[in-house]
């Protein structure tokens, strides 16, 4: 039986010998691929038509939009400008009560040292200091202070050869004898530390490179010439040979001759300024002893405390949930996270505030914009034009003028409250307070939206045949019932359209709520706005920023599920 | 074909043009500050006479100083810096310098020394807070208040604790909306002394105190973040005392005639200036040096105090210091830096703020939102 619901074999349909041939066009090819040419020449006409102004949108709202959102996360600073220094603290135990141990230290002061010199240093504490009050200063304070720790060595060296303070000595010593093997990796490891630092794209020669023996030798002078020479070189266009190291590389060198292993190998060395290097190291004891830890914590007692560290190690990955967090009103701590101290707290409440006072506003514009809106539809149009103006007419004035104007309106020497004390209804000395407060918020911004629902519910109302509401009336619904039963839910759309404009541009408002909100009027954005432009933490900003998209597309969606986006119209 | 040419032609001259001067220096600027009566008293004790000099100049001016650290931040990350000089406080002169977006200076090279000879840097003392910045005014926040309050019964504020008063100065107040200048009035209010303002701030019982403080006259003020704010609210009578910049309350009292009274006690003494951003090509930076030596120098200083009320940065304009040049009054008794104004001043801890504003602003701000 299964045989019979089988399709036919192909060969037993009439026509399937053409299907083996293919259909050819006019041009002798194939109809089928004829067909999909033309269809994509058209799509692609299509695409050129609108490219302009896809390229326009995505290059001037979507990708500053989410370049400004992935500021929320990002935090490469603290890996770019300390890489050492945080590759060691990744090992360091935060709960206990000691600093880091001199190792780190060690990793520190050459961090800093660069970082000073490219002036880098103090970006990264404007940087944590958004994470713990004092780190500012303590690391502008800091990147004074490396260069008088390394002086000493520096001192040091060239009282035991005057040849330690000869920018061609050092240059012929790194670089040993031209046909040694030269440490290419050095060169290109120190030029990405560079770049990462400086966020930096060079790519150039720098007219130097170490010599593989060196680099042995001494490793960490290497290094530290090496990030010097790239410096000099790339951001400052300095021939390398002529410029006299830096502290940095002194103490490096004091540090690599003080190892244990250092006289031995320098004494099998045979590369230029052999001879200096050996009275260096048979004499290394004469030199003093480097303690970064004591000179930091000497410099700057906070380099010993560690919460200082504990934040440096927190913020060390390259990407991070603490700005999202604190928009929240939590924060990272070496216990986990936890919510800000109660004096602290403010974003969760200033959001609910938006979203309250939002809502607020939407309904009033309804309660106002809907009679407004009926009767423009529902007079003669000459009338109806006429009073259109007056509708928008405030719509074209400026934000700024209206906003100003409710103020002398609302004040308490203004408009409203002299003209309720001539009457009577207020004591003089009792006037009432509407503005810098919510309520004045809410009336700003009430009037300055309005026009925003009325002229959707104008345009679907408009649409509504006259007769529906006759005809119920003849069939003898009272007046309530013709219009609640029949009239409004046809004017629905028109009021979801209002609603969605209004609230979702009230939640973003900034420049009312900022002149006449007062303290318990302002929005989130109004936060925003400060942190953007007066203590520039961008990363809090796009993520206090990112939040409010999510939400208005949260509630977006909710609307689209319980009313849905196909009911909502803007137009006839 | 013709208007083509004429085109290729026109460009061609400009372009010849533009390399001459490009091993000089370029023609136009732009300078970027405040607006208003401070702008204009820039235009005309700087701008108009320089060009008057150099006719073949032409200057752009930018109204953006209140957002300039924003702005060049996303200059600079744009890559295309589009101002010359920029009219900056020291607090954000210092941001500027520690972000590395304004230039450091050598405030002796590239500035002019006073008439006798002194150095800029010595010229300019104190008022030097940062490497990157060029000081060319003093200027305080202080109280000015209506003088025709009935209930008041005749008494004036003589201190800033009168602020503080409501029982003797019933009335509503205004004062800045963020925790600088308020904080230290209150906790001098408190009776801390002058000089331990800042370590007690930095404690959490001190940063409460000063809160407490504020608390007391909190459901009476209005908070301001404009600078114009506070005379408006003033000249209306909205409020009957209140904090602002010391020159706007002059212009308030001086030209536009209102009841108005300066109350000097406790004034807290701030620097604006100019800094250069940093990245200027060659040709650029030549012309800002240029200006920037003229306009800095003794006799522009003291020239700006004719049209404003704020006090030179340079020791030397001080005794250079004339009348008003259309109100033709006396402008020193007008200067913060008077001494019969300056007997009671709190100089701003400007590297203190740098590390604590962040976190008082949010101690603030949840404290005004409650």
């Amino acid at each position: 039986m299964t045989d019979a619901a089988a399709p036919p074999a192909p060969e037993g349909r009439p026509g399937a010998k053409l299907k083996a041939a293919p259909v050819l066009a006019a041009d002798g090819r194939p109809l089928k691929r004829s067909l999909a040419r033309a269809l994509r020449m058209q799509k692609l006409r299509a695409l050129a038509l609108v490219a302009p102004l896809l390229l326009f949108v995505l290059i001037t709202f979507i990708a500053p939009i989410a370049d400004m959102l992935f500021r929320s996360v990002e935090n490469q600073i603290v890996s770019n400008t300390l890489p050492q220094t945080t590759e060691l603290l990744a090992d360091w135990d935060s709960t206990t009560s000691e600093a880091p141990d001199e190792a780190v230290f060690e990793a520190l002061f050459f961090d800093m040292f660069l970082a000073a010199e490219a002036k880098e240093h103090t970006k990264l504490g404007s940087r944590l200091n958004y994470e713990r009050t004092g780190i500012s200063s303590l690391f502008r304070s800091t990147g004074r202070d490396v260069g008088k720790i390394g002086k000493e060595f520096q001192t040091a060296l060239k009282e035991q050869n005057e040849l330690w303070n000869d920018a061609g000595f050092w240059f012929a010593l790194m670089t040993g004898n031209p046909p040694a093997p030269r440490d290419t990796a050095l060169v290109k490891a120190q030029r990405n530390r560079l770049n990462a630092l400086v966020s930096g794209t060079y790519d150039g020669d720098i007219g130097f490179a170490p010599s593989e023996e060196i680099a042995r030798i001494l490793p960490r002078t290497a290094r530290e010439y090496t990030a010097f020479a790239s410096f000099e070189a790339l951001v400052d266009g300095r021939d390398v040979a002529k410029r006299k190291p830096w502290e940095s590389v002194h103490a490096a060198l004091v540090l690599d001759v003080k190892a244990p292993e250092a006289p031995a190998m320098i004494a099998a060395y045979d590369g230029p300024g052999q001879p200096e290097l050996l009275a260096l190291a048979e004499n290394a004891a004469a030199l003093p002893q480097p303690d970064f830890k004591a000179a930091f914590i000497e410099a700057d007692k906070d380099w010993g405390r560690t919460r200082t560290w504990q934040t440096i190690q927190m913020y060390s990955p390259p990407f991070t949930a603490g700005y999202f967090l604190n928009a929240v009103d939590l924060e990272k701590t070496p216990e986990g996270i936890q919510p800000r101290p109660e004096n602290q707290r403010i974003y969760v409440m200033l959001f609910q505030r938006t979203l309250f006072m939002s809502l607020v506003i939407t309904f009033s514009c309804i309660l106002l914009g809907y009679p407004v809106a009926w009767i423009l539809a529902n007079l003669p149009m000459r009338t109806a034009n006429l009073l259109m103006i007056l509708v928008l007419l405030p719509f074209w004035t400026s934000l700024l003028v209206r906003t100003s104007a409710w103020k002398v309106m609302l004040q308490q020497q203004g408009v409203i409250n002299d003209t309720l004390v001539w009457l009577g209804l207020v004591d003089d000395a009792q006037r009432l307070v509407m503005i810098n407060n919510q309520f004045g918020t809410i009336v700003a911004m009430t009037h300055i939206l309005l026009p925003f629902m009325i002229l959707p519910m104008y345009s679907v109302m408009q649409t509504i045949p006259p007769a529906y509401l006759r005809a119920a009336k003849s069939l003898g619904a009272t007046n309530w019932t013709a219009f609640w039963r029949v009239y409004f839910p046809q004017s629905v759309p028109g009021i979801g359209a209002g609603s969605i404009l209004v609230f979702i541009l009230s939640i973003g408002y900034y420049i009312t709520p900022e002149i006449v909100g007062g303290t318990t009027g302002t929005f989130i954005s109004n936060r925003i706005a400060y942190h953007i432009s007066s203590s520039l933490n961008w990363g809090l900003a796009a993520a206090l920023g990112s939040i409010l998209l999510a939400v208005v597309l949260l509630l977006y969606y909710a609307y689209d599920k319980i009313v849905g986006i196909d009911n909502v119209k803007l137009g006839g | 074909m013709k208007l083509a040419r004429t085109l290729m032609a026109t460009s061609a001259l400009t372009l010849t043009a533009g390399l001459v001067n490009a091993a000089d220096m370029v023609n136009d600027m732009t300078l970027v500050s405040w607006g208003g009566a401070y702008q204009k008293s820039q235009v005309d004790a700087y701008t108009d006479p320089y060009l008057a000099e150099h006719p073949e100049v032409s200057i752009t001016w930018d109204e953006s100083s209140a957002e300039a650290v924003a702005k060049l931040r996303a200059q600079n990350e744009a890559g295309n810096i589009t101002w010359d000089l920029v009219d900056v406080t020291i607090a954000d002169a210092m941001r500027l310098c520690d972000e590395g977006l304004a230039m450091e200076i050598d405030h002796d090279e590239m500035l002019a020394p006073a008439p006798d000879g002194t150095p800029a840097s010595e010229d300019f003392g104190n008022t030097i807070l940062s490497d990157c910045f060029i000081p060319q005014i003093v200027y305080s926040i202080t109280f000015g208040y209506r003088n025709d309050v009935d209930a008041w019964n005749g008494a004036t504020p003589t201190s800033v604790c009168d602020v503080f008063d409501l029982e003797k100065f019933p009335g509503k107040r205004s004062m800045y909306k963020g925790p600088i200048y308020n904080m230290e009035w209150a906790l001098l209010c408190d009776g801390v002394a002058k000089e331990d303002i800042y370590s007690t701030l930095e404690t959490e019982e001190g940063q409460q105190r000063a809160l407490d403080k504020l608390s007391t006259i909190k459901d009476q003020t209005i908070w301001w973040s404009a600078g114009a704010d506070t005379p408006q609210l003033l000249a209306d009578g909205e409020v009957v005392i209140g904090s602002t910049y010391n020159g706007r309350l002059f212009s308030v009292i001086a030209e536009q005639n209102q009841p108005v009274s300066m109350l000097w006690d406790a004034q807290i003494y701030d620097v604006d200036g100019w800094i250069i951003p940093e990245g200027l090509p060659e040709e650029r930076l030549a012309r800002v040096k240029d200006f920037l030596y003229y306009a800095t120098d003794t006799q522009r200083l003291a020239d700006q105090a004719k049209f404003i009320s704020y006090g030179p940065a340079r020791a030397s304009s001080g005794p250079l210091v004339g009348k008003h040049a259309t109100l033709g009054i006396e402008m020193a008794p007008h200067m913060p830096t008077d001494p019969a104004n300056a007997q009671n001043i709190i100089m701003m801890d400007f590297p203190w703020w740098a590390d604590y504003r962040d976190d008082l602003d949010a101690k603030f701000q949840a404290w005004l939102a409650k």
